[in-house]
């Protein structure tokens, strides 16, 4: 295929045209189309439990009589060991999920990218010390590490939130660092600077909108991977604790009961699985559409 | 070549003393006191005391952890605050467990997901590939622990086939290597499908089609051998992390390896055994990586003739 | 004398993908003597390159395929020969030499590997000594010192790298070449030395070779006959006396191809390069293809394909030259 007409690129630099031109690269995408329109559902479903649940009646009141039921038209996912039911925990677990995912891919992200920038930009010793630092976090196994600081900081969402983010700095750190790097270098960096932009400025306004995109691609694959984390820990008793619907939380109770009642653990499960997936089949559209020459 | 191993290998000790400075911290700022949880709620006050005296636990941050460094690097890690066990004696101990549910866990990992890869990539767009396309998505988006609670409840509870917990004979490993193989073997299935494709359509392998060869010659004497360099990256960063012990899997079925040995840890304010442990599973993972740069040199003389030179 | 070797009659080659469908070669007629070269000149993109990975049977899977027409080497259609046959035809009977010899050689393989392993997929040799003395004379033919077989394509130069990849092409001794564009990679003064080995050696093999390219002073060195190539089609084709002579008929795009080479003989101030750019593939115009840049358009080459009208051999594909519109 050496021989194909070339079609000139059209010049990329109104940001508006270039959104348009991806978004239009998305949308062919029916996979990618899929997991937004997945991600879009759970986040309407998890704004709108609020209207129709009551957090204290309906989510963690225990009702023994009616424990462990099976599915039923009155309790469509059942009820768990302590009559509660499962439907009205799984969609408040949404709720959880989401603002963990949400909130600790944001934390890490602002961290990481200032710390990136810093080394990308600077280059020398800072970067030489901050990547050093970086590297020492990377080494250690990220679950046991955010599992020592919940252990610092003590139980509960907040904490469990910014121990994930902790976790997960340096990968953010270095990716920016990296995309930093291959833009510093280009010559539009270099007439920024000669005509005496400041540092804050040239990054803030010419660097990190053109590194934008493997950052944007990054968020989404690390909000997957954070719901799959806070659900193990919370399931080994070490992340969000019970009566907390979290998802993870709901698996090691229903794990008691698996024998009898396995449909305990069908719903929490199910419901991780969709909101992981229509984070990483998003993840991989974008990471299509920002780079067509990656497209298989 | 050996210069270039055992710069790497100098390299990896500020690592290890970074993570045992970093977790030091971490477990000087979390609350609860290890002498008073090894002797229990009622012990008397005297004694706990003597014993945080004996573990020198009254003394400043800066002198603990400056012993604790200089006694590292005679090779004495301390013993733990639980057990009163040598840490490395206990690690060395309980690694084999994890050790061996990593290991067939890669090896399944492997075995699955690097011939998928392979086919689906020579297969573009048929029905094995979107088969299989979708199975790897949906293994990435499957909590391990969750599938392992499946895999229990079909093969231990229904099926009565394995066991579902403990580490009694090889089949008590099946299972939780199976939990922890499927996102490893969803990422190798997917990295494999893509540098396939992509050096498929590089220009040496229609050069080799040029000369005669068969497609299947093509693909296993030219195409693959280009392609491993990325998929052993995949392989050795998975393999180093399950070596790393999995926390999660290894609570579900009741694996008492080195993740079980830091959750206890951290559970229990044990810093010489959360230090230890931390530090080995670093050890290991950058071994590991290290074993994987060699490995490239083996499989590109590109890679080769840059270590010759530098 | 005149054996046909190679004989492509009506061909038609497109691309499909999911945005477009490119009509890269569109019934195009050409014949390959025996120990001939021939040269194929045009524009990127008038589908030279398509025409010899067509007589390989080696367009891109999936995307490429030829619609019409036939090819016939040897006694052999390819177009209708199966797999298993044209695994047997390639790097025995022809050989393909190809544009890129920094991409073209497999990177983890040694250079002597990648020649030895042509042998052995034809089963040339039956020892390995005999197969390891055959690449020695080889690399000794083309050029390099047998002792650096065991080496890799990125201790090569490009030209260097140009010689293996012609070596592999040879190894078999092929009955045709297609060399495309075998120089355009490589730096001036190395294009001259590789291409004069080509002639040294299609002479020593009596090699028939297709020369495609788009420089016409290595066209009018080399080639015996030259066909002109505009979208897809063979808009001219002759000897190369008949080609280069100025005073003789030409077809309008080959008269602008010259105009866009600097003539040292005469003075002229500037160049006149051909105005435009060559037709949408996905989209050709209707009548001549050429029409919408031709300097003499006539209202019935917007509407009417021109038939080929021939002057002793020498093919035009235009309607000023059509006699048979003349003596209407």
């Amino acid at each position: 295929m050496t021989e194909q007409a070339t079609v000139n690129p059209s010049n990329p630099v109104k940001k508006r045209s270039q959104l348009k031109a991806i978004w239009f690269r998305y949308r062919k995408n029916k996979l990618a189309m899929f997991g937004l329109a997945l991600f879009l559902s759970l986040v309407l479903v998890a704004a709108s439990s609020g209207l129709f649940l009551d957090y204290d009646t309906q989510v963690i009141e225990q009702r023994m009589r009616e424990r462990l039921q099976p599915p039923s038209s009155e309790h469509w996912f059942g009820t768990d060991q302590y009559g509660r039911d499962v439907f009205a925990r799984v969609v408040w677990g949404t709720r959880i999920s989401l603002f963990v995912g949400v909130f600790t891919v944001t934390i890490a992200l602002t961290v990481g990218t200032l710390f990136g920038a810093l080394a990308g930009y600077y280059g020398g010793t800072v970067d030489n010390v901050l990547m050093r630092i970086m590297d020492i976090f990377l080494a250690m196994p990220g679950t046991i590490l955010a599992v020592a600081i919940v252990g610092a900081l003590g139980p509960g969402l907040v904490n469990v939130l910014l121990a994930m983010a902790i976790a997960r700095i340096p990968q953010f750190a270095r990716i920016v660092r990296s995309a930093i790097i291959s833009i510093r270098g280009q010559e539009f960096i270099e007439a920024a600077k000669a005509c005496g932009t400041r540092d804050g400025r040239i990054i803030m306004r010419h660097i990190l909108p053109n590194a934008i995109g493997p950052i944007v691609v990054q968020v989404t694959l690390h909000m997957a991977t954070t719901i799959l984390g806070v659900a193990g820990l919370s399931f080994i008793g070490l992340g969000i604790e019970a009566p907390t619907p979290e998802w993870g939380s709901m698996l090691s109770e229903a794990k008691e009961w698996m024998r009898y009642h396995p449909y305990l653990m069908v719903f929490p499960g199910v419901a991780i699985i969709l909101s992981v997936l229509s984070l990483n089949l998003i993840g991989d559209g974008l990471r299509d559409a920002l780079d067509p020459r990656m497209k298989n | 070549m050996l210069r270039y191993v055992v710069k790497r290998l100098l390299l990896m000790i500020p690592v290890i003393v970074g993570i045992s400075f970093i977790l030091f911290v971490i477990m000087d700022l979390t609350p609860g006191d290890p002498a008073r949880s090894l002797l229990g709620e009622y012990a008397r006050q005297e004694d706990v005391d003597a014993l945080r005296e004996e573990w020198g636990l009254n003394d400043p941050f800066a002198v603990r952890y400056g012993r604790y460094l200089a006694s590292a690097i005679r090779g004495d890690f301390g013993k733990s605050y639980r057990t009163n066990i040598p840490v490395v004696q206990e690690i060395i101990s309980r690694y084999p467990a994890t050790m061996k549910v990593a290991t067939l866990a890669i090896l399944f990992a492997m075995a699955i997901g690097i011939p998928v890869g392979i086919i689906s990539a020579v297969k573009q767009y048929s029905l094995v590939d979107f088969g299989s396309m979708a199975t790897a998505l949906l293994f990435t988006s499957v909590p391990p622990f969750w599938l392992g609670l499946m895999l229990i409840l079909i093969f231990s509870l229904m099926l009565r086939l394995l066991p579902s917990v403990g580490t009694d004979s090889w089949k008590s490993f099946i299972m939780p290597a199976a939990a922890l193989a499927a996102a490893q073997m969803a990422t190798m299935t997917r990295m494999t499908r893509s540098t396939m494709l992509e050096v498929i359509r590089q220009d040496y392998i229609r050069t080799a089609k040029a000369k005669g060869a068969s497609q299947r010659y093509v693909v296993l004497k030219h195409a693959l051998r280009n392609a491993l360099l990325p998929v052993v990256t995949v392989v050795g960063i998975g393999f180093g992390n399950l070596l790393g012990g999995s926390l999660i899997i290894e609570n579900v079925f009741g694996i008492s390896g080195l993740g079980t040995l830091m959750v206890n840890a951290v559970k229990s304010k044990d810093s010489p055994m959360l230090i230890a442990s931390v530090m080995f599973a670093a050890l290991v993972g950058g071994l590991v990586n290290l074993a994987v740069d060699v490995l490239y040199t083996y499989i590109d003389p590109r890679v080769r003739s840059q270590y010759v030179k530098g | 004398m005149e054996e046909r070797l190679l004989e492509i009659k009506d061909l038609h080659v497109e691309y499909v993908t999911d945005e477009a469908r490119v009509f890269a070669v569109n019934g195009l007629d050409l014949t390959v003597n025996r120990g001939e070269t021939v040269g194929l000149v045009g524009e990127t993109g008038a589908g030279k390159t398509t025409t010899a990975l067509s007589v390989m049977r080696l367009l891109p899977d999936l995307v490429g395929r030829i619609t019409r027409g036939s090819i016939i080497l040897d006694g052999i259609d390819i177009t209708r020969a199966t797999e298993a046959d044209m695994r047997l035809i390639r790097g025995e009977a022809v050989s393909m030499i190809f544009q890129d010899p920094m991409t073209s050689l497999n990177p983890v393989m040694t250079i002597g590997e990648q020649i030895a392993e042509v042998l052995h997929l034809h089963e040339k040799y039956d020892t390995k000594e005999e197969v390891e003395h055959r690449v020695d004379e080889i690399l000794r033919l083309v050029g390099l010192p047998p002792e650096r077989k065991g080496e890799y394509p990125h201790q090569f130069s490009g030209g260097m790298k140009q010689r293996v990849v012609i070596a592999i092409a040879l190894a078999c001794e092929p009955k045709l070449l297609l060399a495309d564009e075998p120089t355009t990679a490589l730096d001036v003064t190395i294009q001259a030395q590789v291409l004069q080995m080509v002639r040294e050696l299609k002479e020593k093999l009596n090699t028939a070779m297709l020369l495609i390219t788009h420089d016409l002073g290595v066209v009018a060195q080399t080639c015996d006959r030259v066909g002109i190539m505009y979208a897809g089609e063979i808009v001219e084709l002759g000897t190369a006396e008949q080609i280069f002579q100025k005073d003789e008929r030409h077809h309008p795009y080959t008269v602008g191809l010259f105009g866009s080479i600097p003539d040292l003989t005469r003075k002229t101030r500037r160049l006149s390069p051909i105005e435009g750019l060559m037709p949408d593939p996905t989209d050709l115009p209707p009548g001549c293809r050429f029409h919408t840049r031709c300097p003499h358009r006539m209202p019935v080459c917007e509407v009417e394909s021109p038939r080929p009208s021939y002057n002793g051999g020498h093919l035009i594909r235009c309607h000023i030259w059509d006699d048979r519109r003349c003596s209407q």
